[in-house]
């Protein structure tokens, strides 16, 4: 793996989204997934909650932040890869939250983006901090599972295989599993349905 | 201590440990349609990669699919360039498409089951959170984003991490009137929406055993709303007798081989579960949703939640639940207006939910204002229930009878809501916007509930109608 594929510390501004159960549909609403790419999406980010204008991701503090500060349940729903993607195209690097819906962290780790999760008393401080100075760099340390801010730094978590997937820059996991080779071909030769599976 | 169903797929399916502590495991199913597919297949083309397997993977179309008028090229142009994307993409990468025009296309969730494609002991992936269905067979089967479907496609194989099980029982009979969507309904109200992150969901129990496997499915659909990925339910004779004949179910002495395989794949008896609930059937009620997750549900009797009800952490999204739904606590559900009634979806839109909400519908009309469409999950329900005269039933009432597709349940189609239409629905989300208007409203419920609601101009207890 190359070393532009590590991901160790992640640094920037942080961006609070406040709110538990936010879902992938609005992240970016199910209109903009017709589309055979996924370019564009940034602009559409929460493109629903943003009409009023008083969204973070319109105030004008928030802008070039990388580090989205969010509750619980985070991405729930739908499976559609196009929210992270909307998030990193609108120039997200990583998650810190109180806990995430478990196909968006995976389809974020399949993206390099690390999700981080601490206690719901620890979110809310960073959310506090970040919107009293939006200036502040935070630094996400993935092997050391920590959170810097200009007050202190809080333990976070990220589990044991997405953490050692971001430090050996291994987390694009198709060349890995491309690499079991014939081993895959065992596997599939061991199960009964494999052979009798297209019977018409 | 015995081996839960899922313990014996992960072993059977184990290609290897990764460094990174996780599985790669083999996937026995892979199914795609045409919204999270194309930028696989773009990235397989950018590295240069073919499809490992292309006899495990099927294809169709559901999303976008308009379902009243089909003819191509496609109204909306950029549904037409998502048609032609898979159309070609199957085409160049030699994976079996039921498109536009074939009788096997519909709702995957729906044709993976139809064809037999979907058995037990599988391992099953598809770029959409409700593949979770499929685990009505006692499949495993895991929603995943577009990267993971390049995966698929190239490797066969996922890179995973363990799961946990949590053993749901439903004990006893559910009451006439009460149906698989709200048992489900019922379990996400009890344990959250986030509840069930990290773990699978076994269902059992009396209730669940003497489910249809359409109904099985129905459950198994809506575990994600749950939090939890993967949903199932141990196979059985109701399982088999399902499967035996479907095109891609072994025949003959070879279905009996497979029988065999698949009995063993259930939970043991003595199987060690990460964590046992039980549940009594006789508690679920006709169970509706008036909030903006599928986890804020109410029985039909019943009022909308007081603020104090809640946990502090949860108040401001109860609030803002409040608010976006224009509900008062202690208001009751019943007589809750509402402007459209859709009933279909890969939740509910197989041939015994058109029965059900078609029992209802009979004689009846369709209040004035109303705009109420059925829409069968694929083309084959379509078929058997016009060859049962269930679209009379519903023309005569008032209901508009469409094609197959997933329609205004994510409103990827032209079938959306307009403005704050209140919509009684047989989806399964409830999330703002969800069905297409950035301001509509959604109250998710049981078809048979949704006709009711049709017929009642606002929500009524089904079991009303039914004496």
């Amino acid at each position: 793996m190359t070393e532009l594929s590590i991901r160790t510390e992640i640094k920037g501004c942080g961006l609070p989204v406040r709110g538990a159960d936010i879902d992938t549909d609005r992240i970016i609403p199910a209109r903009y997934l017709l589309t055979v790419t996924f370019d564009g999406l940034g602009d559409h980010a929460f493109e629903d909650d943003r009409s009023g204008g008083q969204h973070p991701f319109d105030q004008a503090q928030y802008k070039g932040a990388k580090i989205l500060l969010v509750n619980e349940n985070f991405g729930c729903g739908s499976s559609r890869e196009h929210a992270p993607q909307a998030l990193t195209r609108w120039g997200i690097d990583a998650f810190v939250g109180e806990s995430f819906a478990e196909i968006f962290f995976g389809n974020c780790v399949a993206l390099g983006l690390p999700c981080a999760t601490v206690s719901a008393a620890d979110i809310v401080r960073l959310q506090d901090a970040v919107e009293a100075d939006p200036t502040q760099e935070l630094m996400l340390d993935v092997a050391a599972q920590t959170i810097s801010y200009k007050e202190g730094t809080i333990q976070c978590t990220i589990p044991v295989g997405p953490r050692e997937q971001f430090i050996s820059g291994t987390w694009d996991a198709l060349g890995q599993l491309m690499d079991a080779g014939t081993a895959i071909d065992a596997t599939a030769a061991k199960l009964p349905y494999a052979k009798s599976f297209q019977s018409t | 201590m015995g081996q839960t169903l899922l313990n014996k797929v992960w072993e059977a399916h184990k290609v290897r440990d990764l460094a990174s502590g996780q599985t790669q495991l083999f996937i026995g199913l892979h199914l795609i349609h045409e919204v999270t597919s194309p930028q696989a297949f773009d990235m397989l083309r950018e590295r240069g990669v073919k499809v490992k397997f292309p006899e495990h993977t099927f294809a169709t179309v559901d999303h976008i699919v308009p379902t009243d008028l089909v003819e191509r090229p496609f109204i909306d142009s950029l549904a037409e360039e998502m048609l032609v994307a898979i159309e070609n993409n199957a085409e160049e990468f030699e994976i079996p498409l039921f498109g536009i025009g074939d009788r096997r296309q519909g709702v995957v969730h729906v044709i993976g089951p139809e064809l037999g494609l979907t058995q037990p002991g599988m391992t099953i992936a598809c770029g959409d959170s409700h593949t979770s269905t499929h685990g009505a067979f006692g499949s495993i089967a895991f929603g995943i984003g577009t990267s993971q479907v390049r995966d698929v496609l190239a490797s066969q194989c996922l890179a995973m991490d363990p799961l946990k099980v949590r053993r749901i029982n439903v004990t006893g009979k559910i009451d006439a009137g009460v149906y698989a969507k709200d048992v489900i309904l019922h379990i996400i109200g009890h344990f959250g929406v986030k509840g069930g992150v990290g773990y699978a969901y076994e269902y059992g129990g009396e209730a669940v055993a003497a489910m249809s496997m359409e109904e099985r499915m129905t459950v198994c659909n809506m575990s994600i709303e749950g939090g939890a990925r993967v949903g199932y339910i141990n196979p059985d004779q109701i399982t088999f007798d399902y499967l035996e004949g479907r095109p891609h179910v072994p025949k003959d002495g070879a279905f009996d081989q497979a029988v065999e395989w698949w009995k063993s794949m259930a939970s043991d008896e003595n199987a060690d579960y990460d964590d046992v609930a039980t549940l009594r059937g006789e508690d679920i009620g006709p169970t509706i949703t008036w909030g903006i997750t599928p986890g804020q549900s109410v029985a039909v009797d019943g009022v909308i939640p007081a603020l104090t009800a809640f946990p502090e952490s949860e108040r401001s999204n109860v609030q803002e639940a409040y608010d976006y739904m224009d509900f008062a606590p202690g208001q009751k559900i019943a007589g809750t207006p509402i402007d459209v009634a859709f009933i279909g979806s890969c939740t509910n839109g197989r041939l015994s939910d058109l029965r059900e909400a078609a029992k209802v519908a009979k004689g009846n009309k369709v209040t004035t204002g109303i705009k109420a469409i059925v829409v069968p999950g694929s083309q084959q329900v379509r078929q058997e229930a016009e060859a049962e005269g269930l679209h009379e039933i519903f023309l005569e009432a008032g209901f508009e009878w469409r094609g197959a597709g997933c329609s205004m349940c994510l409103a990827m189609n032209p079938d959306k809501l307009e403005g704050r239409q209140r919509c009684a629905s047989s989806s399964n989300r409830n999330f703002k916007g969800r069905q297409g208007s950035p301001t509509g409203r959604t109250l998710l419920m049981s078809p048979a509930m949704v006709a009711a609601a049709a017929v009642g101009g606002e929500v009524v207890d089904v079991r009303s109608m039914m004496n």
